[in-house]
């Protein structure tokens, strides 16, 4: 067999009439099986993407059964997520499935993105599939916040009145925005109901911006651990089936065995205790705090405690947290370093383990109450963020000198250095 | 291949730091103002085959029908659940039987009350949540059915805990056990309703609701605070998770089928790989 990809051949009579027709099969062939050739030398980050696309269909298909048994009213939605945790058959492994796998996909979402940061992958030319990937992330981040307030507990309500409020901090038009996030002057039914047809839409959005992204993923194929193009296919790359199915199938295991935990022995473990107390506009909760996957731009947005130049306080933290991942979409323009990898970026390199300590710090505070040295490490930490983007990267990516690259990803690094590439 | 190693060194340190940080930093938020330390205990629901005792969870659901539903509904448990506890349908129809519930319109358009009937839910001590404000002080006790969830960490679901205390992770039920057992003399600076060490504050609205002999067990168990509070606590813990023991049965299944796939995949991977390199 050739080890580079093969054309789709069938001897059936019944697929080739259909693939005269519409080449589906050819499709799937070239798209994922034999026919899609991939760098040889990928490393277990890169199983991150199927796992993130294993997520979606998790959640796309338990979210499904789910909104069949929930009520989206105030007087019933609390009561119709207890009615499928206690009388819908395995309505409680359908639920807890649900609410884990939130955070499975940005587990698996975030590490792919570094994965991302760390080997280049979102440079020339892959610049677009970085930018849909930064959009998957933002309509993923809205997709979960809608769905948080579903089940109608104390963090719900809560949570969705802080978060809405946001919105009014936008010049002129803020409080018309949050009037119609909420359907009215506060959040109530019609919030809800909104929030619940829109947390069934979103998903669909989400399977379109993937359906992009592994399109974009397509043309020019996988980055890989060195950054080194594919030079010769026949020597570098692979076809995808059997060699990456059966990868990232070993990984799909792996994921699940890890998740079956979570789902069958800690259930509640990324939850708060609060949302099992129905929604009470009367009663505030001692401290409001978003899910974990949001606290790192939940620190970001405290950050901001005093007026700046005219500007409240409230718009900048708003403005920065929807920054910090705007930016992220200008990366493959701010980081002028022509070398992809990490690998052959000594700076770079530390600078990017800073970056990410940078964003744990940033979660931590962000799950805290902001007193004290916290809001100060916030403010660093938030700084620090914007710095390493706007920056850092740059002029790492202008004053590093990268080290010698390999000839082909065939050649392991450091056996043969060359000095031809840069 | 000494460099490869060190990566892989590297590697590791690196996703264990992340994990570290996944399952202690992050599941902090909130916990910052209890300062107060639970005592723990291992239930018999807590860990990987825990299950309900049944004889205290029937005795603490006696507990809860004698003393709590005085004040606190249980809004979300039917009389037929009771069969979970090991009660008999026989049994449940008792226990239904002895509540006036109220039904209707009828055929005439009237409401009326009827003898209950296992479908029917625990009816609530107040006819609404206002009525349960006025009569005590303002704010309604609250519903217990999800309590031992709702509180303190949240149900069965801290594997921080079970880290540093294998087999035992239930913090919503160490929570509610401290609390009825945490009624103690004020300090002398103390104001507000009762003193309770456990309390967010330290003065709950509840006055003691049990000590020894608060009860008279039918099945002849010497009713000490502990033992009261014990065995409410574990009937509530099951009211709260009733599907408990079906998670964790299905789980182990689930995880080792999982895991056994997982490994025949890791051969096959080896296998279709074994050309390359």
């Amino acid at each position: 067999m050739a080890k580079s990809g093969t054309k789709f051949q069938s001897n059936s009579k019944i697929i080739n009439w259909i693939e005269y027709r519409l080449p589906i099969f050819s499709f799937l062939h070239n798209s994922l099986g034999a026919g899609y050739a991939t760098p040889k030398n990928l490393n277990y980050w890169w199983n991150f993407g199927s796992l993130a696309g294993l997520a979606l269909i998790i959640m796309v298909v338990t979210g499904i059964v789910l909104a069949m048994n929930y009520t989206p009213h105030v007087d019933h939605a609390f009561n119709s997520v207890e009615r499928i945790m206690r009388d819908v058959n395995f309505g409680w492994l359908l639920r807890y499935i649900h609410m884990n796998g939130g955070s499975l996909f940005f587990i698996v979402v975030y590490i792919h993105i570094f994965r991302g940061l760390y080997f280049g992958s979102y440079k020339n030319p892959r610049e677009l599939l970085w930018i849909i990937g930064i959009l998957i992330l933002l309509a993923m981040m809205a997709t979960a916040f809608i769905g948080y307030v579903l089940p109608w507990g104390q963090m719900s309500y809560w949570g969705a009145t802080v978060i809405t409020s946001l919105f009014s901090a936008i010049p002129v038009i803020g409080d018309d925005i949050v009037t119609l996030l909420w359907g009215g002057f506060t959040v109530d039914n019609p919030t809800l109901n909104r929030f619940f047809s829109l947390h069934y839409l979103l998903p669909f959005v989400i399977i379109g911006l993937v359906f992009m992204h592994v399109w974009a993923l397509h043309i020019h194929g996988s980055n890989n651990p060195t950054g080194v193009e594919v030079k010769s296919p026949k020597e570098e790359s692979i076809p995808f089936h059997p060699y990456y199915t059966v990868k990232d199938f070993f990984g799909v295991g792996v994921t699940l065995v890890i998740f079956s935990v979570f789902v069958f022995f800690a259930p509640n473990y990324f939850g708060e205790a609060d949302n099992y107390i129905m929604a009470d506009p009367l009663a505030t909760p001692a401290h409001i705090v978003p899910e974990w996957y949001f606290l790192p731009f939940y620190a970001i947005l405290r950050a901001f405690t005093v007026d700046f130049i005219g500007i409240p306080a409230k718009l900048l933290g708003v403005a920065a947290m929807f920054g910090s991942i705007l930016i992220l979409a200008l990366l493959p323009w701010l980081d002028r370093s022509k070398v992809r990898s990490a690998k052959y970026r000594p700076i770079y390199k530390q600078f990017y383990w800073i970056f990410v300590f940078d964003c744990l710090l940033l979660g931590y505070v962000g799950g805290h109450p902001p007193e004290g040295l916290l809001v100060t490490m916030g403010q660093i930490g938030t700084a620090y963020y914007f710095i390493h983007i706007l920056v850092l990267v740059p002029l790492i990516g202008i004053f590093e000198t990268p080290e010698p690259l390999p000839d082909s990803i065939a050649v392991k690094a450091g056996d043969k250095p060359s000095t031809a590439e840069q | 291949m000494n460099t490869a190693k060190k990566s892989f060194l590297l590697r590791a340190a690196l996703a264990i730091l992340m994990s570290c940080y996944v399952f202690f930093v992050v599941p902090s938020e909130g916990q910052a103002a209890k300062s107060v330390t639970l005592p723990k205990r291992e239930w018999s629901f807590s860990g990987l085959f825990g299950t309900f005792d049944r004889a205290s969870a029937q005795r603490g659901f006696q507990v809860y029908r004698e003393i709590c539903a005085g004040c606190h509904s249980l809004d979300l448990i039917a009389f037929r659940n009771l069969s979970g506890l090991g009660y008999t349908e026989g049994q449940i129809k008792e226990f239904a039987a002895e509540y006036e519930i109220e039904d209707g319109p009828n055929e005439e358009g009237e409401f009326f009350t009827r003898p209950g009937r296992p479908a029917d839910y625990f009816p609530s001590p107040y006819s609404n949540k206002k009525a349960a404000a006025a009569a005590n002080n303002g704010k309604a006790p609250p519903d217990l059915s999800l309590i031992t969830k709702a509180r303190a960490g949240g149900g069965d679901s801290s594997i921080r805990y079970s880290l540093k205390n294998p087999g035992g992770y239930a913090l919503g039920a160490d929570y509610l056990f401290a609390l009825l057992m945490g009624y103690e003399e004020p300090p002398e600076d103390f104001e507000g309703d009762n003193y309770n060490r456990y309390f967010p504050g330290g003065s709950i609205a509840m006055a003691q609701p049990i000590e020894d002999e608060s009860v008279e067990y039918s099945d002849g168990t010497e009713a000490s605070l502990q033992q009261i509070a014990l065995d409410v606590t574990t009937f509530l813990a099951w009211a709260a998770e009733p599907e408990l023991e079906a998670r964790k049965r299905l789980g182990i299944k689930v995880i080792l089928f999982l895991a056994f796939l997982t490994a025949l995949l890791y051969v096959l991977k080896r296998k279709i790989w074994s050309d390359i390199h």
